[in-house]
């Protein structure tokens, strides 16, 4: 094998294994403190990744809107739960943060959108934008099914993976899309040639790996949002407020998302549809990494992304094929690792 | 007969339909997608719905059945019957590959694994030349009788349709039957079928090869009725579409899965063809409001519909009436003075540092009612699960009739005649009293899957039903036999467990607080049955904290604390023992 080739493939593999490590960093987030396995993580990636883009070029985005209605939806559930004790403080905090919220997220946007806002701008917007899907999603569609079992909410997932599929391709075509690189720099070492782009993946998905082990690890929400997972009504009977615990799950999942998205659409062009293979790849790091451990996820995206990029050298017909294959003696190994617990269902 | 009649109703109107003057072919198209859908939910009811397994991978066993029968009649030039059975059996062979990974992922590793392996057949099926990659394989032959050409949507529609009906059939026998009774209880937990005999991963596997062979089935006639193949319908996505018609027909129903198919396939197309009209030819508002529905249905009716339509119907289900005179044959029975029983010698189990069972030993002899009694956390439980082969011991012998049993599977132990209660009831809730009782004969009875598919089990199984009418009489819970055991109170469900426990025709009976919930005159009158069981030849281990029910039944009483076995003799010496009094009372009285 020539060397060459090998470190060639290797760097290709590591920044797809660090974008697959953020994502699958999320999902084991959001997985920890909801039990939701978030199939639509993929669509926040392709939701950030193009609203940037589109924002690039000096338009408004449809995810905009999308946020606002989704808000709306969200404050009509708010008002439908409290039917019962209507109260006047209680129906303004929900229209501050159902309606309001987007609704200043939007005419941000129309307001600052151009073809010569600064990329810094663009970002921010596409990042408020996309959080703020995230967190009506949550609100929308898991909150009502909090109780439920972990099958009912990753189907439910599923359909929102559909819907916000479909709106994808609504709202960006079926056109692929490329956003602006972050920064134009590049470092040289031997035959390798590091972009700024590439740095700023692996900057950021290091801090994101410490930063979420500080905060689960040392921090009274951290430890809050696990006691949720483990049980939410011990969780409530300490005094957590669980809806809170979710929410910001799913928001710090989506703005995760989106940061990937807005990472890697400088590198490949994406499509609307191309956010549940990658969101899937994130999630075969998450599964070996057992859904509970933020290091082990990051070295098994780094694992996936370089097999990946292996096999797509020397057999790239069966790219995938080799990619979705792997996770198969890992679960086994998992299973017989950790033996069936009985488990009470319904 | 009765109650097949609206199953040969159905059938009719299904025959009929095609007759219908008029009736646009269009129609029949969607009958039959709905056909060929139904058939692959099918299968997930019982994998998912009934089974507890969860599998987003359903349409890649389509794959395998069509595949299969579009490389042998179109390269091969074979007849599109004889690779029916073909298709069948590599779908079948395929499950049992992947099953033997799969069944065994606990948890939600269990569907994560089945996303995964369907993504990877489906990117295999687009790639190997052989099966035409991304362009599949077209000009497949159509099914043909004689000269009779299935040609178009019309007459497939027969195949189609026949299929179905046959499938519903054979999965309804399947379920109501002693392997039907076992996969029933598989969504409960593994512990409580193999502690009377259930072999869980074989059942596992049954259901999950099943379910791949009907969805093969759906493949083959999906391959003759498109004429063509191309890896699109056995990809991801077809995969989550047929999980949804399960659940959105009621997952636990085999009618649900065709209503649900009903439901999908025409909601779909309604979508298809007016939504681009209300928005103006958007593509894919299909899927957007697709997933949407979705999410609400969960939340509205996370049970389907099947369920919410059979409640507004007047049809009742079917009593079972079992024949109690039929006769099961009994375990053949050591004469009354066998001496020991049960001999547990140093049993010892630690978890970690924690020693739960420091070095117990007693025994149990033949015609006798031995009380394990002991503060909670004292070790008592998991004394019962060392015994039933739950747990594995860390040291220490345990023998039934001299054969030393230590840490053989629960399956094994009960096979000795040790059947046991639960302290934590372990009832399938959405079963009959009567079927759940009927899981305890389960190693008495003998009839297989296909034999109950094809109903060669009925003697079998009426003997199983009588025996367990039998015991159910005799716990005096005869006016509950219909009932679900989940609306039962906890204490008759814990009435039912001895039931079911009685069931295994057993030599030692344990039983893990069976007392708990009971009124003073239940436990007056489970006290006068468990002394006539005991007169009849059996030996009972008990775990009970109402000292008043124990002292008044049991020969003998042991007591445990922190694990360690402090006292053991007739209940009079027992009650003055001090170390017994300090146990309790925390000081010496």
């Amino acid at each position: 094998m020539n060397t060459t080739i090998m470190l060639f493939l290797l760097q290709d593999g590591i920044t797809n294994g660090a974008i697959y490590a953020l994502l699958g960093l999320a999902l084991v987030l959001v997985f920890a403190v909801t039990r939701v396995i978030l199939i639509p993580q993929g669509e926040f990636v392709t939701f950030g990744a193009l609203s940037y883009a589109v924002l690039a070029t000096g338009k408004v985005p449809g995810t905009a809107w999308l946020a606002l209605a989704m808000g709306a939806a969200a404050f009509a559930l708010d008002l439908f739960d409290a039917r019962r004790s209507l109260r006047l403080k209680r129906i303004l905090r929900s229209l501050a943060l159902n309606i309001a919220l987007p609704a200043a997220i939007l005419a941000l946007t129309y307001g600052l959108a151009g073809p010569r806002t600064p990329i810094a701008v663009n970002i921010a917007l596409s990042l408020l934008i996309v959080a703020a899907i995230g967190l009506f999603l949550y609100r929308i569609a898991f909150q009502p099914l909090a109780h439920t079992s972990v099958l009912v909410l990753l189907i439910a997932s599923v359909g929102c993976h559909l819907a916000l599929q479909g709106l994808g391709l609504v709202f960006f075509g079926a056109e692929g899309l490329r956003g602006p690189a972050l920064s134009s720099a590049a470092l040289t070492i031997g035959p390798l040639r590091f972009t700024g782009q590439s740095l700023a993946v692996y900057g950021l998905t290091i801090a994101f790996i410490v930063a979420l082990w500080l905060f689960f690890g040392f921090t009274l929400m951290g430890k809050a949002l696990r006691a949720t997972a483990v049980n939410r009504l011990g969780a409530r009977l300490v005094g957590i407020r669980t809806t809170l615990s979710g929410q910001i799950a799913f928001l710090l999942a989506s703005l995760i998302g989106a940061i990937s998205g807005i990472l890697i659409v400088p590198i490949t062009t994406l499509y609307y549809d191309t956010g549940f293979l990658i969101g899937l790849k994130g999630f075969i790091a998450a599964i070996i990494g057992g859904l509970v451990s933020y290091p082990l996820t990051a070295v098994a995206a780094l694992i996936v992304g370089s097999v990946e990029a292996f096999s797509s050298f020397y057999a790239s017909n069966f790219k995938e094929v080799i990619v979705f294959t792997l996770i198969l003696p890992v679960l086994v190994l998992r299973s017989l690792a950790a033996p069936a617990v009985e488990e009470e269902k319904d | 007969m009765k109650q097949r009649t609206p199953l040969l109703i159905f059938a009719l109107v299904m025959a009929a339909i095609p007759f219908i003057p008029g009736i646009p072919p269009f129609w029949i198209v969607l009958l039959n997608n709905i056909g060929l859908a139904a058939l692959v939910a099918m299968g997930l009811v019982l994998l998912t719905g009934v089974g507890g397994l969860t599998s987003f991978g359903q349409a890649a066993f389509c794959g395998f059945g069509a595949y299969t029968t579009a490389v042998l009649t179109t390269a091969y030039g074979v007849s599109p019957w004889l690779t029916l059975p073909l298709s069948l059996l590599v779908s079948g062979i395929a499950a049992v590959l992947l099953g033997i990974i799969t069944v065994r992922l606990s948890g939600h590793y269990l569907p994560l694994g089945t996303i995964a392996w369907g993504i990877g057949l489906f990117y295999l099926f687009s790639k190997l030349e052989f099966l035409g990659r991304n362009d599949g394989i077209s000009g497949i032959p159509p099914l043909s009788i004689g000269n009779f050409r299935m040609l178009d949507p019309g007459t497939i529609y027969f195949a189609i349709w026949i299929g179905v009906l046959v499938s519903a059939l054979l999965t309804m026998n399947l379920l109501d039957s002693r392997t039907g009774r076992a996969i029933r209880a598989l969504r409960r937990g593994h512990i409580a079928g193999e502690a009377f005999g259930v072999q869980t991963p074989r059942a596992k596997l049954l259901v999950f090869v099943y379910a791949a062979v009907l969805a093969g089935l759906s493949g083959w006639l999906y391959a003759h009725f498109q004429r063509a193949a191309n890896p699109t319908p056995f990809g991801a996505h077809a995969g989550i579409e047929y999980l949804f018609i399960a659940v959105v027909g009621g997952a636990g129903y085999v009618w649900g899965a065709v209503l649900g198919a009903g439901i999908v396939v025409i909601l779909k197309e309604i979508l298809q063809s007016y939504l681009p009209y209300v928005f103006g030819g958007q593509s894919q508002l299909e899927t957007i409001v697709f997933g949407i529905l979705l999410v609400v249905l969960l939340q509205l009716a996370p049970t389907g519909v099947w369920p919410w339509l059979t409640a507004r119907l007047p049809l009742k289900p079917a009593r079972k009436e079992p024949d109690t005179s039929l006769p099961l044959a009994k375990r053949e029975r050591a004469p009354a003075s066998a001496g020991t029983l049960l001999q547990i010698e140093k049993a010892r189990k630690q978890f970690g540092g924690v020693i739960a069972v420091n070095d117990v030993s007693f025994d149990v002899q033949a015609r006798e009612i031995v009380a394990l009694i002991g503060p909670n956390g004292a070790g008592k439980s998991t004394t019962f699960n060392l015994i039933t082969g739950v747990l594995t011991t860390t040291g220490g012998t345990i023998s039934v009739l001299g054969h030393k049993v230590d840490n053989a599977p629960p399956q094994e132990v009960v096979k000795l005649g040790v059947a046991r209660t639960f302290q934590h009831v372990k009832l399938v809730p959405d079963m009959t009293v009567l079927e759940n009782v009927a899981i305890g004969a389960h190693l008495r009875g003998s009839s297989g899957a296909i034999s109950s598919m094809f109903r060669l089990d009925r003697a079998d199984e009426a003997k199983l039903l009588a025996e367990a009418a039998r015991q159910i009489e005799r716990v005096g819970l005869g006016d509950q036999i219909d009932q679900l055991a989940g609306s039962l109170s906890l204490g008759q469900q814990r009435i039912v467990e001895i039931a079911r426990a009685l069931c295994v025709d057993p030599l030692l009976l344990l039983l893990d607080e069976p007392a708990a919930g009971l009124r003073h005159m239940e436990k007056q009158r489970l006290a006068a049955l468990l002394r006539q069981l005991r007169d009849g030849g059996m030996s009972v281990l008990l775990v009970e904290h109402d000292m008043g029910f124990v002292m008044d039944l049991a020969d003998r009483v042991v007591v445990l604390d922190f694990g360690t076995k402090i006292a053991e003799g007739t209940p009079a010496a027992i009650k003055t023992n001090p170390d017994v009094i300090k146990a309790y009372l925390g000081a010496t009285a």
